[in-house]
């Protein structure tokens, strides 16, 4: 088909392709690439005490612009433990709340495609509806509710389980909570586009073939829901590993993750040049799960075909 | 087992059943689905339940499956009361309509599926698998998933899948009805071939009378949550019991008249005013000005020039010809302004056609060609 319309067409058809696919690269280009370059350089600055806070900068000229840059601030974070605690930390926390969220959001899925046709449109309104209000109003939401006062320590005091407050505000089990309400969505969504995709006489065929139910969905039900798992899983780890509100705003003292880290940098320290160099490791770690990401989506694409 | 003329267990009344449907009723809030039905299904049958979409013989597949529980009645299997064992406890395989083989498992795995829930002897499943797949011709696509596979090659997927577990029953859901023509055909004798190599009882299920005719020992022909007749085909065919029937079965031509006894099952048909009636024998017995249908067969309806010598003969003239290929069928309009269905086999050329649209032709048929109903 496609070497037939380059025949007929010739030399336009070809160049309205490259148009259409320069589209995308451009963004990438203009909103990705550049400001990562710009990042990228200015984590190989210098910390100056003048605006912007680092030197050198464009205006030494290029060649001494280039000649002043080095590795240094990559060398120190390695030097100072805070940080490869952080990205421990980060990914331990970002782990967790993951497979918390998939526990969560995995039966409310799976619930959402086995009600009624008429209810599921519904459902799906009630799981998008939060992004209707900011974020941000809904994390100071949960202080309110964890807090020592909050509405679940006085509902459990009231009814008598506990006899002091729970301290859950500024822990890290309030930072699970919280990602676990803030990226529930990004798990169910695409959980539910798998559950829904899946043929019901699939499972009538396994219970046919001797499955009990749950057989039949350890199975049948879950292998088919693969894709939606890992993307869910995906979509949830990668912003919960760079998360800086969430564990700003409920997490306490203890709770060492690598976006406030970098918060601190820029905005406490003023260190723009550390900053950087935080920013730039925590994208390359991020990269192995996008692309493994990435990989998945298109052998789901191609198996679909 | 069709051509087997001494197969007919239902005529022997030593028999026991293997499958017996017992006053069942399926309703569904208000819908009654299947109403009070009774139905024995014996060993090593292949047993059509044919109807038209909504008749509930789709129901009655998933009783005997365990997808449906009967709200009245008894669902028999080798003398065991069946009706609310789960699917999955009972010796009853079934192979979709949609086939629904597992996507993510390769054609091996599809088939070794239902052995792996009972075995682990991993040497039995390989052969039992190895043995299916030879069964359907299927050995060299053993590694290939679902999806790589053709539609003619995952219908034999979905049967080899359901016959691994050597069921004592196995259901058929339309299983032809996703293929075209050509293949369809070839499958049902494949299909016959395979039930009579493993002696399994099969129930199919079928909307398409053809099929139905072709593959079945017996066929049950259902309307409205009721058996309306169960035979051998050619018996539904050359005997059906009501105008239902006779009129679902193939093409028909049904004449309504008053039933006038001769005597020796011999009867006059008085169909229009002022024409000579038909004659018709049957073994049923009607009174003097029943009302009652005669039910012809297209094929046994002569068509000529000339006036006949047939005990029954009407004039009229062609209104249409549908053109079949082997057959024609010539549709003739009578004065009454009736219309009645004569087929011939066109055994000369087109160019030759006796016939045309408004020649003037006599039909003709002989006493004992049409059947009297009375329902």
């Amino acid at each position: 088909m496609g070497q037939l319309e380059r025949k007929r067409g010739g030399a336009p058809v070809a160049m309205r392709r490259l148009t259409l696919i320069t589209v995308p690269y451009l963004w990438l280009l203009a909103l990705f690439l550049i400001p990562f370059a710009i990042v990228f350089k200015i984590s190989l600055s210098d910390i100056a005490l003048a605006i912007p806070p680092y030197t050198p900068t464009m205006e030494d000229g290029l060649w001494a612009l280039l000649s002043q840059l080095d590795f240094e601030n990559f060398v120190f974070l390695t030097e100072d433990d805070l940080y490869w605690k952080a990205y421990l930390s980060s990914l331990q926390i970002a782990l967790i709340s993951t497979v918390l969220t998939l526990l969560v959001g995995y039966p409310m899925a799976y619930a959402m495609a086995r009600a009624p046709e008429e209810w599921r449109p519904t459902l799906m309104m009630l799981v998008i509806l939060p992004f209707w209000t900011s974020f941000l109003i809904r994390v100071y939401a949960w202080v309110g509710i964890l807090s020592s006062e909050g509405f679940l320590n006085q509902f459990l005091l009231w009814l008598g389980i506990v006899d002091t407050p729970l301290k859950i505000l500024n822990t890290n089990t309030a930072v699970y909570v919280g990602i676990v309400y803030t990226y529930l969505p990004f798990m169910i969504l695409p959980i539910y586009a798998a559950l829904d995709r899946l043929d019901g006489s699939l499972i009538e065929a396994a219970e046919d073939l001797g499955c009990s139910r749950l057989e039949a969905f350890w199975l049948v039900t879950i292998p088919l829901s693969k894709n939606g798992i890992i993307a869910g899983c995906f979509l949830v780890f990668i912003p919960a590993l760079g998360e800086f509100v969430i564990p700003s705003l409920l997490g306490g003292s203890g709770t060492l993750m690598i976006g406030k880290v970098l918060f601190e940098e820029f905005f406490a320290n003023r260190d723009w040049p550390v900053a950087s160099a935080v920013a730039v490791i925590l994208l390359l770690i991020l990269i192995v799960p996008i692309v493994l990401f990435q990989r998945n989506e298109q052998r789901q694409a191609k198996a679909e075909k | 087992m069709v051509n087997d003329t001494s197969f007919a267990p239902w005529d022997d009344p030593q028999e026991r059943p293997l499958i017996r449907f017992q006053n069942v009723t399926k309703r569904f809030g208000d819908f009654v689905a299947i109403d009070d039905l009774t139905l024995d299904i014996y060993q090593r049958e292949f047993f059509a339940l044919l109807g038209p979409s909504g008749c509930g013989k789709t129901t009655m597949m998933r009783m005997l499956a365990g997808f449906e529980e009967p709200t009245d009645g008894m669902i028999e299997l080798a003398g065991e009361d069946i009706a609310h064992v789960p699917p999955n406890k009972r010796a009853v395989n079934m192979m979709f309509q949609s086939y629904a083989l597992f996507p993510h498992l390769s054609v091996w795995d599809n088939v070794a599926f239902g052995l792996r829930r009972e075995s682990r002897d991993k040497d039995a499943i390989a052969e039992r698998v190895e043995q299916m797949l030879k069964l359907t011709r299927l050995e060299k696509f053993a590694g290939r998933k679902p999806h790589q596979i053709s539609g003619g090659q995952r219908q034999r997927v979905a049967l080899a899948r359901s016959l691994a577990k050597a069921p004592k029953l196995l259901l058929l859901d339309e299983p032809l009805g996703a293929l075209d023509a050509k293949l369809r055909q070839a499958t049902q004798f494949e299909l016959m071939d395979i039930q009579e190599k493993t002696g399994t009882t099969f129930v199919i299920v079928t909307h398409d009378q053809e099929e139905a005719m072709t593959v079945a020992s017996r066929v049950a022909v259902m309307d409205e949550g009721r058996v309306m007749q169960v035979a051998t085909p050619e018996q539904i065919y050359e005997a059906p019991n009501s105008t239902y029937v006779a009129d679902f079965i193939g093409d028909v031509n049904l004449i309504e008249g008053r039933a006038k006894p001769n005597g020796g099952g011999a009867y006059h048909i008085n169909w229009a005013e002022g024409q000579a009636p038909f004659e018709a024998k049957s073994d049923m017995v009607l009174s003097e000005g029943q009302r009652c249908h005669l039910a012809l067969r297209p094929e046994k309806v002569g068509i000529q020039p000339n006036k006949p010598e047939e005990v029954n003969a009407v004039q009229g003239k062609v209104l249409d010809i549908a053109y079949l290929g082997n057959l024609s069928t010539y549709h003739v309009e009578l004065s009454t302004g009736q219309v009645i269905k004569a087929q011939t086999a066109n055994t000369n050329r087109l160019s030759r056609r006796d016939f045309m649209w408004d020649d003037p032709v006599w039909v003709s048929w002989s006493a004992s060609a049409g059947v009297l109903l009375s329902q």
